[in-house]
């Protein structure tokens, strides 16, 4: 069972490396995106402190978002989805596997570079530390939940759009607590409450979301 | 027939509901009745509450509106349950029927969530001075009407109706699980921003005089669901069985050798 795992963590993540160029796309949209808000909004550090962590949040939800669409949609083309459903495993693991090389490729490299953005977006300092831990859980659970979303809409051939649809009135818990937490370590508060409970979905979300989505895939991938 | 007759009498009412014809006749023959039912009650409950009930102390007629909000905002998260256990019943026990009445409950739904968001907008702005306002139950319905598109969205999104039921059932369920996730989240982000200023006013107790006619209204609406849902299936099993006999029999008039 383990096996499974490991072997589409490899896979995934090789194949990730050999396409370099189109894994760093939702890092550089995370820092574009962010570029546009003070060009928007305001370039008054007061006043982009006080909605920075809010900012960096949605811009590290919507770049999750982009790229979940492409979790199953190459091997649903290339034809190994299909040789992964009819192999005699468990079929969750291996789609853990694909969603945790996912997570790697993309959710790591925003929480690595989320610093960056806090100091363009002028962060106070406490929010640094809360930013990134929050990051690396939530975006842990947003690949997680968007994995059910991806394998539901494998096989459309235009369902990037209702992808989106889909998993973002599910993603609305990760963010109210992923920014709370910054929030409130910059208000001064305790933040390891909302951030323990963002641990505590992403337990439910590994134990659910595989299933969830090797289901679907079994569901809708054959039609 | 014959199988049907091995199974446990308890379980023929099961095995007759996975058959489209048995439900169409049988609505058939419940829907003027129920129709006339959810009539009367809507009209009782309407008249009583829009003409006599009595005003509210601080809001005035204003308030009346609640006949309309609360039974809309009362079957709309039914309604997703009864969507949600459809597509369960659909995907464990295979019955083609119950995705039919999963995809009819969704538009239902849908609009009675949208009544719900409207009327509670409309009785806001002369209580509260505003349409909209970032209270927790108000976001946390508005989540509720994206994941009734969504299921929507997805059901129409596919060329087979197979895999548009499946689809739906699995994104009905997972959202399922992530409602009371989603309430939660909500109630404590509220509480977290503090607003404050306005609270959803929440008489801890009606008085009986105004209760009464809501209950009809409640009463009304579910029945009303129940027509609409009803009509909805119907109109969805003529759509999918359009190719069997008896279909053909019941809209061409004579029977078919």
């Amino acid at each position: 069972m383990a096996s499974g795992f490991s072997a589409y963590l490899r896979r995934d993540l090789l194949l990730a490396y050999r396409r370099r160029g189109e894994a760093a796309s939702p890092l550089i949209f995370f820092v574009m995106v962010s570029t546009l808000i003070p060009l928007g909004i305001t370039p008054e550090s007061a006043r982009l402190a006080e909605i920075a962590p809010g900012i960096i949040w949605v811009m590290a939800l919507l770049a999750t978002l982009l790229s979940t669409d492409s979790l199953f949609a190459s091997d649903y083309q290339d034809g190994s989805l299909e040789q992964l459903l009819i192999s005699p495993q468990l079929l969750a693991m291996p789609v853990l596997g694909k969603i945790t090389a996912h997570w790697m490729v993309t959710g790591l490299p925003l929480t690595l570079a989320s610093p960056l953005l806090g100091l363009m977006l002028s962060l106070p300092a406490e929010g640094y530390v809360p930013m990134m831990a929050s990051l690396a859980i939530g975006t842990a659970c947003l690949s997680l939940v968007g994995s059910v979303g991806a394998a539901l809409t494998v096989s459309l051939r235009k369902g990037g759009l209702l992808l989106s649809l889909l998993v973002m009135p599910l993603y609305m818990p990760v963010i109210i607590f992923g920014s709370a937490t910054v929030q409130s370590a910059i208000d001064g508060f305790a933040w390891f409450g909302p951030l323990a409970i963002l641990g505590a979905m992403l337990a439910a979300a590994i134990a659910l979301c595989p299933l969830a989505a090797a289901g679907a895939l079994r569901l809708t991938s054959i039609n | 027939m014959n199988w049907l007759t091995n199974w446990s009498p308890s379980w023929q009412w099961f095995h007759r509901l996975g058959s489209p014809r048995w439900f169409y006749q049988t609505t058939g023959r419940w829907l003027p009745w129920l129709s006339l039912l959810a009539l009367a009650l809507l009209g009782t409950g309407l008249v009583w509450g829009l003409g006599f009930a009595p005003q509210d102390a601080k809001q005035g007629n204003s308030f009346r509106i609640i006949y309309l909000h609360v039974p809309a905002s009362f079957l709309a998260l039914a309604g997703y349950y009864i969507m949600a256990i459809a597509g369960a019943v659909g995907l464990i026990w295979k019955m083609k029927l119950s995705y039919m009445v999963m995809k009819s409950a969704a538009p239902i739904g849908a609009v009675l969530t949208f009544l719900a968001l409207f009327t509670g907008a409309v009785w806001g702005k002369p209580t509260w001075g505003t349409y909209w306002v970032w209270d927790a139950r108000i976001t946390s319905m508005l989540i509720l009407l994206f994941l009734y598109l969504g299921v929507l969205a997805l059901q129409y999104a596919f060329q087979s109706n197979e895999a548009g039921n499946k689809a739906s059932a699995i994104l009905a369920l997972v959202g399922t699980v992530n409602i009371p996730i989603i309430y939660k989240s909500v109630d404590w982000w509220y509480t977290l921003h503090q607003p404050a200023t306005i609270k959803l006013t929440s008489a801890p107790s009606m008085h009986p005089d105004m209760f009464q006619p809501l209950l009809v209204m409640i009463l009304g609406f579910y029945c009303f669901y129940v027509v609409a849902l009803f009509l909805f299936t119907r109109a969805e099993i003529l759509r999918r069985e359009r190719k069997t006999t008896w279909v053909k029999e019941l809209v061409l008039g004579e029977p078919q050798s």
